[in-house]
């Protein structure tokens, strides 16, 4: 119509736009297609990793749970393997689980439901991996706990910004009771306490929570605020975060107790490098442990003497293994499950 | 077809019914704009979408660090829109300083394919927040340049419309992609760089530059000239300094979307898995609303659907802090919501252009989103404190009676603007 008046043709324009268009989406779509040929034949493979049949409940004897990260069947599913052998074949469970932990009777799962829209849950599963209850998160999962009693839920997630709302993310960290009549309490709610002054900015980000064994009201964990970052002491009751040592993130706390474990940033704060330390309550000595990787995990306490935690593979995207690793700086860091993450041990 | 700069506005001197007496035809370079931001919004939406997955996947906990970093780019990113506004005024070819932002855009959309580590990821998406910034100004002068005077408003709202459309449509299918793939986010990639390429191509091959600023550079009126730069006489003059102020004013009191959410979302008033159709259903009403209100601004008056847009968003307000609960309220807010929207976003455009010169246009409109977008991110921080202090129902309350304040200050603020506008 209007467009005549243009010197070159418009037919000469209306071809080059359809030819841009047909190679820019035949060159994706071909892409794509190759995707999902990929992706389904790695989910009819058989697994990388020696598996045993799923759906049996959690073993009698000492266990570690984990994420199954081999490729093939099973991806993404918890799984359980012996303690005694930590390399023999996995129990998987049919349930997928980005994150997971247990205890002898119980599992917490967090995931992500693919859909029209990304949605994230919690699903608690009792020993038979039957599912107990179920609630929605506000956003990735990222680390889980159960207290040792199995009372309380631990989780925390990384919210973001939506496209309006600007960018931006933080992290949400709640105390679920599984009692009945009671709800879920956002650590942020509580009172952060530094040297006894309460800090109000609103960048507080609270993460990474640890059950102290045999006390149900006490637990440790990460909170940040104005760059500032605290290994904090958590009470249920009195509602209150008081902060205990510096640059602590993601506290684990040893089976007797006496000992937290947690990654410590020793580069800048926009490109970490987390080495793993351990701080001696008793004493408040830190101890830097020889793993020479920045370790982004929240540590698992094998024994008294002993951490695990998750490394990705460079190799594999979505790939990860289980390292084990001596609390004595001299300790060389040492393989335990091959293509696993998120473990915890449970006697 | 084109109308020249200079006759832009013309119409204003006529009468009221010779302006109405013109009837509406779509601009064929408006609605290539329209389709070029449709297919470079399912591109950037896309990825958008699937970003934070991505993201919290490759970098750990340094997402937050990742946060941060990303909130100071966007400020940077609407600081370069006056700049570039400023550059295309000044060189007179805005389509090419638009295909430079377009392009920008599409090249990190390839980098992102190969990008791993937390400052190759932090660098690409801020070079895709820079082609954002710089495209807009330019782009909105080449519709305002293209637009009959007397339709200004909804020849924007043409323009909004298809481009909501590609910000609606790239979630979705960026959801279907990772349904086939759970994690084919390089899929979801690869997919956004060939939307972006077809934007790119249809804006090089079929938006045409300013034939009439070429003309007067030929004629050599401006060749040796000084660079056109805004400065306060002008903007005292011309009513586009009352028109900053008064954006920039109603900017400071919208707290983003997000927060009403949050407000509804503490009230109970929907389920937490719902929350991402939200900001779905605001864009469906504000792409159904977005040339009816264009339409209703050309007729009624830009500025008092302009100032009548913020009405709705502080119902909105008034709707997400009393404590109506359930899915009238919610279904409410989105509307009223999607309605500020329409009536503010080309709106405002569309203003800012009819009030500056015609060598200033980029400049102008640059400077008149910028002021918004950059007082609508203070307002997100200062409302999270205030939220913070006082929780949701007072700070909704609060901010909705400094917005009324401001609503009814608005003619007093605006009274030179629209006097300005009568005599030009």
């Amino acid at each position: 119509m209007i467009l005549r008046a243009r010197p070159t043709g418009d037919k000469g324009r209306w071809a080059v736009l359809l030819l841009v268009a047909a190679m820019a989406l035949a060159g994706a779509g071909f892409f794509a297609f190759q995707a999902v040929q990929r992706f389904q034949e790695s989910q009819a493979a058989a697994s990388e990793s020696d598996v045993s049949a799923g759906g049996s409940p959690l073993p009698a004897e000492p266990f570690v749970l984990f994420r199954n990260t081999a490729s093939g069947q099973a991806y993404g599913q918890a799984a359980t393997v012996s303690l005694s052998d930590p390399a023999g074949a996995r129990a998987v469970s049919g349930v997928d689980c980005d994150r997971t932990y247990g205890t002898r009777s119980a599992v917490i799962c967090l995931r992500t439901q693919r859909g029209l829209v990304t949605r994230f849950e919690a699903s608690l599963y009792d020993r038979n991996w039957q599912q107990q209850r179920s609630w929605a998160l506000r956003g990735i999962p990222s680390r889980a706990r159960i207290d040792s009693t199995g009372n309380s839920v631990a989780t925390t997630v990384f919210v973001t910004g939506h496209s309006y709302a600007g960018a931006g993310f933080s992290t949400e960290t709640s105390i679920t009771p599984l009692g009945a009549g009671s709800e879920s309490g956002s650590l942020e709610e509580f009172a952060l306490l530094v040297n006894g002054e309460k800090v109000m900015a609103n960048d507080r980000n609270i993460w990474g929570v640890t059950f102290v064994p045999g006390q149900p009201d006490a637990f440790y964990a990460t909170a940040a605020s104005s760059g500032r970052i605290w290994l904090v002491k958590g009470s249920v009751s009195e509602r209150t975060l008081t902060a205990v040592h510096d640059g602590a993130e993601c506290p684990s706390i040893s089976p007797d107790g006496t000992r937290v474990a947690y990654k410590k940033n020793a580069a800048g704060p926009l490109d970490p490098h987390w080495n793993i330390a351990v701080l001696d309550l008793a004493s408040g000595r830190e101890t830097v442990l020889r793993e020479t990787a920045s370790v982004d995990d929240q540590v698992e306490w094998l024994d008294n003497a002993t951490l695990l935690y998750g490394l990705p593979r460079s190799d594999e995207a979505g790939d990860s293994d289980i390292w084990q690793i001596g609390v004595d700086p001299a300790a060389n860091p040492v393989l335990f499950i091959e293509h696993a993450w998120s473990p915890s041990v449970v006697r | 077809m084109y109308i020249s700069v200079s006759d832009r506005n013309g119409g204003q001197g006529g009468t009221e019914q010779a302006r109405t007496a013109v009837p509406f035809r779509f601009a064929p370079t408006i609605v290539w704009l329209g389709i070029v931001s449709l297919f470079t919004d399912v591109s950037s939406e896309s990825v958008a979408a699937v970003l934070p997955l991505y993201l919290t996947g490759y970098l750990g906990l340094s997402v937050i660090a990742f946060g941060v970093l990303d909130g100071i780019n966007q400020g940077a990113g609407s600081l370069v829109r006056i700049a570039a506004g400023w550059y295309s005024d000044r060189a007179g070819r805005p389509k090419y300083v638009a295909l430079a932002g377009y392009g920008l855009s599409a090249t990190a959309r390839l980098a992102l394919l190969f990008a791993g580590g937390f400052w190759s990821l932090t660098g690409t998406i801020t070079a895709d927040r820079i082609g954002k910034g710089i495209r807009t100004a330019p782009r909105d002068a080449l519709i305002t340049v293209n637009a009959q005077p007397e339709h200004l408003a909804r020849h924007f709202g043409v323009h909004r419309m298809l481009d909501t459309v590609g910000a609606a449509l790239g979630p979705l299918l960026a959801a279907a992609i990772l349904l086939l793939i759970p994690s084919g986010y390089s899929t979801v990639f690869v997919v956004s760089l060939a939307f972006a390429v077809i934007g790119v191509a249809a804006l090089a091959l079929f938006v045409p530059d300013l034939p009439a600023l070429k003309l007067r550079t030929a004629s050599g009126s401006r060749k040796a000239g000084p660079a056109p730069i805004i400065r306060w006489r002008t903007l005292h003059r011309s009513g586009l300094g009352r028109l900053l102020i008064t954006a920039g004013l109603f900017g400071l009191l919208t707290v983003g979307d997000g927060f009403i959410y949050l407000a509804l979302q503490d009230r109970n008033a929907f389920e937490l898995q719902w929350f991402p159709m939200l900001y779905v259903g605001t864009n469906a009403v504000f792409l159904a609303l977005a040339i009816p209100l264009g339409r209703l601004a050309d007729r009624w008056g830009r500025t008092k659907v302009f100032v009548a847009g913020h009405l709705a968003l502080l119902a909105c307000y008034l709707l997400a802090a009393l404590p109506f609960t359930g899915a009238g309220a919610v279904a409410g807010c989105l509307v009223l919501l999607g309605i500020f929207y329409a009536a503010t976003d080309g709106v405002l455009t569309a203003l800012a252009s009819q009030l500056v010169s015609p060598e200033r246009l980029a400049t102008g409109i640059g400077a008149a989103q910028t002021v918004v977008a950059v007082n609508r991110m203070v307002a997100s921080a200062g409302f999270g404190v205030l939220w913070f202090a006082v929780g949701p129902t007072a700070a909704l309350i609060l901010v909705g009676c400094l917005l009324a304040l401001a609503v009814l200050a608005s003619p007093l603020l605006l009274g030179r603007a629209k006097a300005a506008k009568v005599h030009a």
